[in-house]
């Protein structure tokens, strides 16, 4: 800043406000990331045998330390609790995304269909066998990435065919979300015993699958969506004030939302493909970036992906803890934690937030 | 920038919002666009804007281009966006801002606050400013990225007789000073009479009269305009106001409804 503003000359109003804007960005997201890096200790110190925290940061950072905690800490719980920051972060930028284009605090992932597509996809590899040619390992995977699309396709097109405009989309998402419900309660009744667990177990969401090359494909999703994100940021933030008034200040809107849509897929449809639906993440994590910068995309999105990857961090931790050798679906330790929260929040900001 | 606008017309659907009209605005000039609801005032500032498809032809400097340096406000002025004031403004300047705010875009949005004497409320959110004081923002938008042609929508609908005033006074001599091609929507007729060069008086999507505000603005137009009785007063500084006195067509049935009231029993 103090390179657009000399630091001598009086502060009017305009460069006042520019500066406490930029500094409260700058502390949330810094302060976030501080919270990000004691989540992925505990993370990786809790499970069944609990292993110090200072110890796991040892590991963590490279020193020297007891080859189990070594070994526990780079093969089983670091791909987990890595997992967890990524899928947290592609669900909460994705629900950020879907709030701001449909302009509907009530918008995510989970909550307009397309986790439910996804899961959908998976439900009809188990089941029925059904999937894209790729191999046994990802085919669960590739059809819930595919279905994420058809699902973002799908309410593009049909709250798209009058002018695609915010709450045609919201509709048509909530139609798809109870499509997509049916149809997957449809194959659980068809399924045998084994496959109806193995689909029930996949949709309450779980980490414990989470593997190197997973985590992997999922970073790299979130990398190449980022800077596609960055170049939209201004746009979106426009969108904010509604699409008359986006398209007057020369956003394509159609063309925004198509580009987000997109987005909004890839990310979706790739979190949900590795771990399973989780819900709450995408819908919250934005409510407290909004609570905590306001909606200039510059600080709302990453704000928003920070804090979902804490909120499923943290998740992750409470998972291991409630039941001590055992472990809680992820989905349903979000959604018990998230309603709540919610709830307070609602109830504690009223309308001022959205 | 001349705007030309030739046999240009609107639909929504199967009704005809605009029909064949011929109108010239010219820069450094103020066109008034009147007329009573729904006589097409938005949609022709929207055409224009080229946010509603139009048939005709609507030539910028005698090119079917649309500029980019187009300022438009539009009429909706809700704002539920968590967005400050510096935040919403600077989003005037959109085609050329860039992730990082650069020093060139703060002073332009700086500048347009003191010049609207609203850079107090740089760092309220948007959300809980008055409806007069967001139309003040809203126009801040309008003109942070010093546009060649000003859309501006009803831009007093909510602001008091000081603010308007202080609002039309701004976008005269700003039109003046940088030779902008300025069209503005307002419903007060008298406000059009004294700040705009030029008058469009439309009706039922039709251009009725088009010309200085002397030549549009009369009784007689008034009259087949707006179905409403005025008189033509003139006052002590000189200029003429219009001062409405009664709907026409509509006296019988407002007295029909008095004498219903009178009569009705307790």
């Amino acid at each position: 800043m103090s390179a657009v503003l000399p630091n001598t000359l009086p502060l009017d109003a305009v460069s006042a406000e520019f500066r406490r804007g930029a500094a409260r960005r700058t502390l949330v997201l810094l302060v976030t990331l501080g919270l990000l890096l004691l989540g992925l200790l505990l993370d990786a110190a809790t499970g069944p045998a609990m292993l110090p925290v200072g110890e796991v940061a040892r590991a963590v950072f490279g020193y020297p330390t007891d080859s189990s905690v070594q070994a526990i800490v780079w093969s089983i719980r670091l791909p987990v609790a890595l997992m967890a920051l990524a899928v947290g972060a592609a669900l909460g930028l994705s629900g950020a995304i879907m709030q701001t284009i449909l302009n509907n605090p009530l918008a995510s992932s989970y909550t307009l269909g397309i986790s439910a597509g996804a899961g959908f996809g998976a439900s009809l590899v188990i089941v029925l066998g059904l999937s894209l040619p790729v191999a046994d390992n990802y085919a669960i995977a590739a059809n819930a990435m595919l279905f994420a699309g058809v699902a973002c396709a799908g309410v593009y097109w049909i709250g798209g065919a009058r002018n695609a405009s915010a709450e045609g989309l919201v509709l048509a998402g909530i139609a798809l979300l109870f499509l997509f419900q049916a149809l997957s309660s449809l194959l659980q009744m068809v399924a045998s015993p084994e496959s109806l667990q193995q689909v029930v177990f996949w949709l309450f969401g779980s980490l414990q699958k989470s593997t190197w090359p997973k985590l992997g494909v999922m970073l790299t999703v979130l990398v190449v969506c980022v800077p596609w994100l960055a170049r939209d940021v201004w746009g979106l933030t426009a969108l904010k004030l509604g699409d008359a008034r986006a398209a007057a200040l020369g956003v394509n809107v159609s063309a925004l939302r198509i580009r987000s849509f997109v987005l909004i897929s890839a990310l979706t449809g790739v979190a949900v493909a590795f771990v399973g639906t989780i819900g709450f993440v995408g819908l919250v994590a934005p409510h407290l970036a909004r609570m905590l910068i306001g909606e200039d995309q510059r600080g709302f999105l990453p704000a928003s992906g920070l804090l979902g990857a804490l909120l499923l961090s943290l998740a992750s931790v409470a998972s291991k803890t409630i039941s001590p050798g055992a472990i809680f679906p992820i989905g349903i330790v979000t959604s018990l934690i998230g309603v709540p929260f919610f709830i307070w929040m609602v109830l504690h900001n009223r309308k001022s937030y959205w | 920038m001349n705007i030309s606008l030739q046999s240009l017309s609107v639909r929504y659907g199967p009704r005809v919002v605009l029909h064949q009209i011929d109108l010239c605005a010219q820069p450094g000039r103020v066109l008034g666009i009147v007329g009573p609801n729904g006589s097409g005032k938005s949609t022709l500032v929207k055409a224009v804007a080229g946010q509603v498809k139009a048939s005709g032809q609507l030539l910028f400097n005698g090119q079917a281009q649309w500029p980019t340096a187009i300022g438009y406000m539009p009429q909706d002025q809700l704002a539920l966006a968590a967005l400050s004031v510096l935040e919403v403004v600077l989003l005037g300047r959109l085609r050329q801002l860039r992730l990082k705010v650069q020093p060139d875009d703060l002073a332009a949005v700086r500048r347009l606050l003191q010049r609207l004497g609203i850079e107090d409320l740089a760092g309220r959110d948007v959300r809980q400013l008055s409806g007069g004081q967001r139309q003040m923002v809203f126009l801040a938008q309008a003109l942070v990225a010093e546009p060649r042609v000003l859309l501006l929508d009803e831009p007093i609908s909510a602001l008091d007789i000081c603010h308007q005033l202080e609002v039309l006074e701004v976008v005269r001599q700003t039109t003046r000073q940088q030779g902008l091609t300025t069209l503005l929507v307002l419903h007060d007729l008298n406000a059009a009479a004294r700040f705009c060069d030029d008058v469009a008086l439309l009706k039922d999507g039709q251009l009725l009269a088009c010309g200085s505000p002397a030549q549009v603005l009369t009784v007689a137009h008034v009259a087949n305009a707006f179905g409403v009785e005025t008189e033509a007063l003139r006052c002590l500084d000189g200029t003429g106001v219009l001062v409405p006195k009664r709907a026409i067509g509509a006296t019988s049935k407002m007295e029909n409804a008095i004498k219903n009231i009178a009569v009705c029993p307790m």
